[in-house]
């Protein structure tokens, strides 16, 4: 079979480009550790979030030096906590999952994103930067009520949390 | 001379049934189009707040529904058979081995996908105790109507017959051609075609086996991880099933349009088996954000989604060589200089490679949309939307409008009554998609979801960049309109053309290969052997993450309920009246046993 000069060389830029890009994810999980949502949670029921110890009461919670919980449940049609507070400057691990269908948990404009899918529970870690105010939004349809699903994500001031906090808000 | 052109036949001459085949598979897929389209413009215009007077927004995932199945569904797989038909037969030079099995595959999809539809319109209407707002992809477990997945069913096993009668025609060319390669266009449906049956297996499964029986009530419950998996199983081989006829095209007739001939046929093959190839393994690609599935899965996924790049870019090289093979036969020169010779007021090849240069485009979107970690900022953004518009919306759909003006006179004998609308109907395209598009991955950007009837929200508003939220909405509006402009020119002159009366000396010839299929190795016409790596590649990308999927969850998932329920009044109705029948026998049984007494 008689292949061109050109397109041999075209051929190698072509690997060359698809191993950079295979090349720079496997970089970005190995060397700053980016993980990703993963099958790392139990399955759960979702009719029976209640019993549980995380779901029953969605919250944010305090598990170390400057790391910290939420726990989210979606439903048809909106998130809970709202509005979610969480400190700046932190760490935070999300573990959203759904009462009834599946759901997507965004916050709009980050990469804070996931599905959301009954019987499972994802969890995602992501580190806070300063103080601000973030929409979240529902971005996988979930009935006629879709477009009303929302919800905030309020990073503020260490010391504004823990004002908020201590003030029994539930938050 | 004269004589010449009139003994040169067309394929409406030569093989007039297939040729009307051909014609009701084309006329079906631009009946999907015109729904889809109008359906397009309902929702450009509400989604960004120009228009919200036609539906109300809890109507807008009917329209969304409707949009997908009609336009990705129907539009695209009833041109494929057309085109596919048109092929074999062509590059064959053979009839089909019996119309009659050709007129059952059509009838069948057509069939299906009119039980689909309906289950989707009635949405609209309350008249009626059905609907199917499940959008294309159809999640468990937001539930339809049994219709609707039976219909599906319907619509795909016309299809496998579809394939065995193309599988069909080739066999009987075989056995009276044994020692000859198999003709490019033919190896290309073939190739094709195996792809299809191995990607919408899954999907067939997870409709008989679990989606259709629960929506009938048989079984309560299913898992929803395991029939999204099954569902992106199909979801992006499907992708390669539309563009492959885009391809056929690009590879055969372009060429031929440019003025030249194909560059080389083994390396079209050589595409061609890797489509067969990598098609399938790769779906886990559109779950990376999916819990559950674990992420060593994802990687693999991603690895083999990238080399899946190889054969688009191999094609980019041999179509826009051969086209400037064609440039240089008419005259041209120059580094760039040849551009000018090309025959750029042909609304076919001025239509196709608008669509090829979309599809470079979405080629660039879509290596972010497999990057698994820049993807977790776009996913289910409209920046996805963004990117299959230019993909499945125009590299597929504008290659296939533009090959209309070229292949309609073939299966008619009726030239196209305008030219030069089909040339500013192709352009007004261009244009249409390069705003919305464009505009619809700068708003994926700010987070903008996909598949909403109202992106605003009252809680807070998007970050401003690219002009923000709002200016983008008025692009993907003006995008938005000018697409349905330019399917109102197709069909309408389509139409028109209809209406022209029959002439002879429309035929046209394709040219084979520079390099032809002798060049090829043999290894290449094994279709054996390459469906045998590919189910052996699926089997190594899946059977793990299956097992692992029906491991964590059961096969009828963790306990999760169904929604919308709008069975239990039907079953209730059904009940009621099954109660009064029993009632209504027992009586007249009992007066009638004493009638006997």
């Amino acid at each position: 079979m008689h292949i061109h000069a050109y397109e041999k060389i075209w051929l190698a830029a072509s690997v060359l480009l698809i191993l950079f890009l295979l090349g720079s994810v496997t970089y970005g999980a190995v060397g700053p550790g980016v993980a990703m949502v993963s099958d790392t949670e139990q399955t759960i029921d979702p009719g029976a979030l209640d019993e549980t110890d995380r779901f029953s009461e969605p919250r944010v919670e305090q598990v170390g030096e400057n790391e910290y919980e939420a726990y989210v449940v979606a439903r048809q049609y909106g998130f809970q906590p709202t509005p979610i507070v969480v400190p700046a400057n932190s760490t935070v691990t999300f573990y959203v999952t759904s009462a009834d269908v599946t759901h997507g948990f965004e916050v709009a404009g980050t990469n804070l994103n996931t599905m959301v899918i009954p019987g499972e529970v994802s969890e995602i870690t992501v580190e806070t930067d300063g103080p601000a105010e973030y929409g979240i939004v529902c971005n996988e349809y979930c009935g006629a009520g879709h477009h009303v699903m929302q919800g905030n994500l309020e990073v503020v001031s260490q010391s504004d949390f823990d004002e908020r906090t201590s003030g029994g808000d539930g938050a | 001379m004269s004589e010449a052109i009139e003994s040169d036949r067309t394929f409406a001459d030569k093989f007039p049934e297939e040729a009307r085949v051909v014609r009701a598979a084309l006329l079906g897929s631009f009946l999907a189009l015109t729904l889809g389209a109008v359906f397009g413009i309902i929702q450009t215009l509400h989604r960004t707040g120009v228009f919200r007077g036609v539906i109300a927004s809890s109507d807008y995932y009917t329209s969304l529904t409707a949009h997908g199945v009609f336009l990705a569904i129907s539009f695209t797989t009833f041109f494929l058979v057309g085109l596919f038909t048109w092929a074999v037969v062509r590059s064959l030079d053979r009839p089909l081995v019996d119309v009659r099995i050709t007129w059952t595959w059509y009838g069948l999809m057509a069939a299906g996908m009119t039980m689909t539809g309906i289950s989707i319109l009635a949405g609209f209407t309350d008249a009626l105790d059905m609907s199917a707002d499940v959008l294309f992809t159809f999640y468990a477990p937001l539930q339809a109507h049994p219709l609707f997945y039976a219909g599906l069913a319907v619509f795909i096993v016309g299809s496998w017959i579809a394939g065995a009668d193309y599988f069909r025609a080739w066999l009987a060319w075989k056995r009276e051609n044994p020692d000859e390669r198999i003709p490019l266009q033919t190896f290309m449906v073939l190739t094709t075609m195996a792809m299809w049956y191995i990607a919408s297996s899954a999907v067939a499964a997870s409709v008989l086996i679990f989606l259709l029986p629960w929506s009938l009530g048989l079984i309560e419950q299913v898992n929803p991880t395991l029939t999204r998996t099954l569902f992106w199983f199909f979801g992006h081989p499907v992708v390669y099933f539309w563009l492959m006829p885009a391809y056929l095209l690009w590879y055969t007739v372009l060429p031929k349009l440019a003025g030249g001939r194909l560059f080389s046929d083994p390396l079209a093959r050589v595409v061609f088996v890797l489509f067969l190839l990598l098609s399938t393994p790769v779906g886990i690609h559109h779950q990376y954000l999916d819990p559950g599935i674990a992420e060593g899965f994802k990687f693999i996924s991603m690895t083999n989604t990238f080399f899946l790049l190889l054969p688009s870019l191999l094609t980019a090289f041999t179509v826009v060589a051969s086209v400037e093979y064609g440039a240089r036969q008419r005259g041209g020169s120059g580094l760039l200089g040849w551009l000018t010779d090309l025959p750029w007021r042909d609304p076919a090849f001025t239509g196709m490679m608008l669509a090829g240069l979309m599809f470079a485009a979405g080629g660039f979107s879509g290596m972010v949309n497999a990057g698994m970690n820049i993807n977790y900022m776009i996913h289910n953004t409209i920046w996805v939307p963004g990117h299959f518009h230019l993909t499945v919306g125009t590299a597929v759909a504008l290659t296939f409008m533009a090959a209309t003006y070229w292949l309609w006179p073939q299966i008619t004998n009726k030239p196209i009554y305008s030219r030069a609308v089909g040339l500013v109907q192709v352009v007004v395209w261009f244009i249409g998609m390069a705003l919305m598009s464009n505009a619809m991955h700068a708003q994926g950007i700010l987070g903008v979801p996909r598949r909403t009837a109202e992106p605003e929200y009252s809680s807070f508003d998007y970050p401003a960049m690219f002009g923000g939220f709002e200016e983008l909405n008025v692009q993907i509006a003006i995008g938005g309109t000018l697409l349905f402009v330019s399917t109102v020119l197709f069909i309408g002159n389509l139409v028109l053309t209809m209406g022209n009366p029959k002439v002879s000396g429309l035929a046209e010839t394709l040219p084979p290969a520079l390099s032809g299929p002798d060049d090829a190795p043999r290894v290449l016409d094994n279709l054996r052997l390459w469906v045998g790596i590919a189910v052996t590649l699926v089997v190594l990308a899946y059977a793990l993450p299956l097992a692992a999927i029906i491991n964590r969850g059961g096969l009828l998932g963790p306990g999760v309920g169904t929604y919308p329920v709008w069975l239990a009044p039907l079953l209730d109705a059904l009940a009621n009246a099954a109660a009064t029948l029993l009632g209504a026998v027992g009586d007249a049984s009992v007066s009638l046993a004493e009638v006997i007494r």
